[in-house]
């Protein structure tokens, strides 16, 4: 079921502390997250985070096309593993 | 056979059937259309005079139904934009495998497409094992 619009998007309040503060003093640097459950919204743009997938800090920039989606959405939690030789090449 | 919106063709069944026929039209879309045109669903599409086509083209746009290739390249875009974020969806696309979280360890075959064997590839870069 989608999520009323009364509330409006949820964003983890922390996050958007940071990015409010990062907006008003204009500094760009990378976030570190582990909040894969908070949207974007229209602040986030530009902006670029680590999103956590369980393992590593995967670097996401959000841009314009993205919001609406949740940050986790763009940290893949599971490796695509190929049958086959196991050499070197897996994934992505 | 009557042509609507350029390129449409239905057939000589009943309106009710042939605007179906129409991308982006399906039995409720018609419904909705020949209640704004007032058109009796069961007259037949060879029928229809050019003022009664020329309702249902006004009643489609009033309606704000979007059809053949405009709906087309609606929905390539919405494709493109999940794959040009490369968010979960846009990857799962990509792969050609389910995007709404079903298993893929059996079935899935709509989107996987036949069954491929695929057979054990040695690491040629493997040890030698007993002979």
């Amino acid at each position: 079921m989608a999520r009323s619009l009364k509330k409006g998007p949820f964003v983890e309040w922390k996050l958007l502390d940071k990015i409010d503060k990062m907006n008003d003093s204009n500094v760009k640097k990378p976030i570190k997250t582990w909040s894969r459950r908070s949207t974007v919204t229209p602040d986030f743009v530009g902006h670029t985070f680590n999103v956590h997938n369980g393992k590593t800090f995967i670097p996401v920039f959000v841009t314009e096309n993205m919001v609406g989606h949740k940050l986790g959405e763009f940290s893949p939690t599971r490796i695509f593993k190929k049958h086959g030789s196991h050499t070197a090449k897996v994934t992505k | 056979m009557p042509r609507l919106l350029g390129v449409e063709i239905p057939g000589d069944k009943r309106i009710e059937a042939s605007l179906p026929y129409i991308f982006g039209v399906g039995p409720s879309n018609t419904k909705r259309i020949l209640e704004v045109a007032n058109i009796d669903p069961n007259a037949r599409a060879k029928d229809l005079s050019p003022e009664q086509v020329n309702a249902i083209i006004h009643a489609i746009n009033s309606l704000k139904i979007v059809i053949e290739g405009d709906l087309r390249r609606e929905l390539q875009s919405n494709l493109k934009r999940l794959q040009a974020i490369n968010c979960y969806r846009g990857i799962r696309h990509r792969r050609g495998l389910p995007v709404r979280g079903q298993r893929t360890s059996t079935n899935a075959r709509t989107r996987k497409g036949p069954r491929k064997t695929v057979g054990v590839q040695r690491n040629p870069n493997a040890k030698a094992g007993k002979v």
